[in-house]
């Protein structure tokens, strides 16, 4: 399918081809799914809204609700005021969410609608409800900017000091699965931290069939725990791309101390993590934890023959591949490509501070870039194992490389919205199903005397 | 920081006034940054002496979005930062959602985190879309002027614009200073403004005279104050500065209605006659 790739790579400026990314509101929508009662709204035309449910469905499999302004040719010209005061009216009788999250489109950006002034002119808002908002033209950005634009909105429209300590933490999870969320409240319980978590999609897009349609899933934090979360002793970001605004936001709101962090993928970066908690709460790390970590250090040492010295090239959003390829140099595998769509100039500092940790001195990392050229650089300098969203397929296809389906979005595979790549146990993960994808390749080029019933 | 944004109908001297008027606020002291909000790049060019400003969004489309604030903003008559948002060629484009991309990128490079006085947004023309009302959105400009003289499409466009700070005063907290009435010398017009300004519930903040001396400095590339800086028309930009330093009355206008306002007209424009 794609044999055509030209070998050369050219510099191109105004194109961008197989791009690894994708707009803004999708991750708006995304963070918007992770408040409990919430009704993520498209301000704009209604092909918008489609498509992001769309793109959010294929990933996790689950019915992505939404509703939009529906803009016509006069909505454009006098400006969409009238279809969003229309739309919450609507929104609040028929659907009736607590919040109602509002995220702006290319067209009602290019137009300049000011949606701020929009929201304080709505009359017909019920007694504890509320409408937020953010601004996500997708000509800026990615999905990773609408993911932490929403989530700064939370934190702006409603957390608050009170002036009384709740004495939990307050985490803030970057742009991950379900299954992620779920692993990471998982671990504060098993530390005994008691904690608040926003935005938290577990529950929402994993949440179990029952046999009776919910609008609203029982997942999600609620609107107290987004207020109280100023309250919080502190706040621990994880994922320095998706979140670190909005911690710092929240920081500066309600004067506490804030912590950030990259996604913990793999061994270190779940140390780092655990041993963050115990820095900030004192609590010591309880036997399970360090159980779970010694089950990952014996599989990594059982395993060591077949991912030893394997080269990697690794695709998709910044804190993601910046995780997988701490992990994979962990192993002792050698990431040599890492790319993200994302426009994120500190990923290239993060990448080769990551290479030269790990003494990769031909390492090639790149932001704003696409799979396009990935492929073309594969063809000069092959690599063992392609990791990334579904949009590598047709390059490890046409390269025959081995190809691991890791990070967002997948859209041919089940189960993946369910199941965390971040902890030891999500480490556990990655590496069976690495293991699985190297070991299938080698078998399926061995000569018959040298497939082997015990590997 | 008081950060105020000048409006009035294109051609009424706008520009013209806001560098005249920000030089008699520096030449007091103030520190003071004027961001150009028209696509045609001529809100700082008397006080850096010529067009020598790269606008933001040329920097934009030529380097990337990897640029430093000294590449946009440069320092001219005294000490005054100036930076142009410029925008796209007549024809192409939007230039409304260029101001808003500009404003964002200033805000990103850190450009008001100076000690400054003084913003000034010198916005073009008519308030014609929601790009162009961005400097008066999300609490950035507080107070605006309107340059306005005593012709009728002047004061039509003043009382447009009143229509659009009305609508934004009542979320926003934007308000009216005045209306700065900047000469035409056409018939009764220091009590037309006056009155104009009143019937909006405001004030007529100060009477610009028309000199000729103001067409000579701009040929010459500078502000009377920097070009002639004893003269009566360098003393009325200085009482203006000083008008507007002092300023207390920001309201929220009542624009009126067109029948009242041609019925101003016939009041004031014709009395004497």
């Amino acid at each position: 399918m794609l044999e055509l790739t030209p070998n050369e790579y050219k510099e191109r400026k105004a194109l961008r081809i197989n791009p690894a990314k994708t707009c803004q509101p999708v991750g708006a929508m995304y963070a918007a799914l992770g408040i409990y009662e919430c009704m993520p709204h498209s301000h704009g035309s209604q092909g918008c809204c489609s498509y992001h449910r769309t793109f959010l469905t294929r990933h996790f499999k689950d019915p992505v609700m939404a509703t939009t302004s529906s803009f016509t040719e006069g909505s454009s010209v006098f400006g969409g005021g009238s279809n969003l005061k229309t739309a919450v009216k609507n929104i609040f009788e028929i659907y009736k969410p607590r919040v109602i999250a509002v995220h702006t489109t290319c067209l009602s950006e290019t137009i300049g609608d000011d949606i701020p002034t929009i929201i304080g002119q709505l009359e017909n808002v019920p007694e504890g409800k509320y409408v937020i908002h953010t601004n996500t033209p997708s000509y800026v950005g990615s999905h990773i900017t609408g993911y932490s634009n929403m989530v700064k909105s939370m934190v702006k429209y409603f957390s608050k000091n009170t002036g009384v300590s709740n004495g939990k933490i307050c985490v803030i999870p970057g742009f991950v699965n379900p299954g992620d969320m779920r692993e990471i409240k998982r671990i504060l319980k098993q530390m005994g931290v008691p904690f608040i978590m926003f935005p938290d999609t577990s529950g929402v897009l994993d949440s179990p069939m029952t046999g009776k349609f919910e609008m609203y899933p029982k997942g999600g934090a609620t609107v107290e725990e987004m207020q109280d979360a100023g309250n919080s002793s502190c706040v621990l970001g994880l994922g320095e791309t998706a979140v670190s605004a909005a911690a710092r936001l929240l920081g500066k709101q309600c004067k506490i101390k804030e912590h950030i962090l990259g996604l913990p993928i793999g061994i270190e970066a779940t140390d780092d993590f655990i041993l963050k908690l115990t820095e900030i709460t004192g609590k010591p790390v309880p036997e399970e934890i360090e159980e779970e970590r010694g089950q990952l250090v014996d599989i990594m040492i059982d395993a060591h023959p077949y991912y030893d010295k394997k080269t990697a090239a690794i695709y998709g959003d910044p804190d993601t591949v910046l995780g997988l390829a701490e992990f994979c140099f962990s192993l002792g595998m050698i990431p040599k490509f890492l790319i993200t769509g994302t426009p994120d100039p500190s990923f290239e500092i993060k990448g080769k501070e990551l290479f030269d940790k790990f003494g990769a001195k031909d390492g090639f990392v790149k932001h704003s870039a696409d799979l396009f050229e990935l492929h073309q650089r594969l063809k000069s300098d092959k690599v063992d194992l392609l990791i990334g969203g579904t949009h590598g397929k047709q390059i490890a296809r046409a390269e025959n490389i081995p190809f691991l389906r890791m990070g967002f979005p997948i859209l041919d595979r089940y189960v993946h919205p369910y199941m965390p790549m971040v902890g030891y146990r999500g480490a556990m993960r990655i590496l069976e199903l690495l293991l699985n994808v190297l070991m299938d390749k080698r078998e399926a080029d061995a000569a018959d005397e040298d497939f082997e019933l015990v590997m | 920081m008081r950060q105020v944004a000048i409006y009035g109908k294109g051609g009424i001297g706008k520009s013209t006034t806001t560098q005249n008027l920000t030089a008699g606020l520096g030449e007091m002291g103030k520190k003071i940054m004027v961001v150009g909000c028209d696509p045609k790049a001529d809100s700082t060019r008397l006080l850096l002496g010529g067009l020598a400003q790269k606008t933001v969004l040329d920097t934009l489309r030529e380097e990337g979005e990897d640029i430093e604030l000294d590449y946009i903003m440069k320092k001219g008559f005294a000490n005054i930062r100036c930076v142009e948002s410029g925008g796209p060629e007549p024809g192409v484009g939007c230039a409304g959602r260029g101001i808003i991309t500009s404003i964002g990128m200033l805000e990103q490079l850190g450009a008001y985190e100076a000690d400054l006085d003084y913003v000034f947004y010198d916005v073009l023309g008519d308030v014609v879309c929601g790009g162009f009302a961005m400097p008066i959105r999300e609490g950035k400009a507080r107070e605006i002027y309107i340059v306005a003289s005593g012709e009728l499409m002047a004061m039509y466009a003043a009382n447009n614009i009143s229509k659009g700070i009305q609508k934004y005063a009542n979320t926003g907290g934007v308000r009216l200073g005045g209306i700065i009435c900047n000469s035409r010398k056409v018939d009764g017009e220091k009590d037309l403004i006056r009155a104009f300004a009143k019937e909006l519930g405001s004030q007529m903040i100060y009477f610009v005279p028309r000199d000729n001396l103001v067409q000579r400095a701009e040929i010459n590339k500078k502000t009377v104050i920097d070009y002639d800086e004893k003269s009566a028309q360098a003393e009325e930009y200085r009482m203006l500065a000083k008008a507007i330093d002092g300023n207390d009355m920001f309201v929220i206008p009542q624009p009126m209605k067109q029948e009242r306002l041609e019925q101003l007209m016939m009041e004031f424009g014709m009395a004497g006659i």
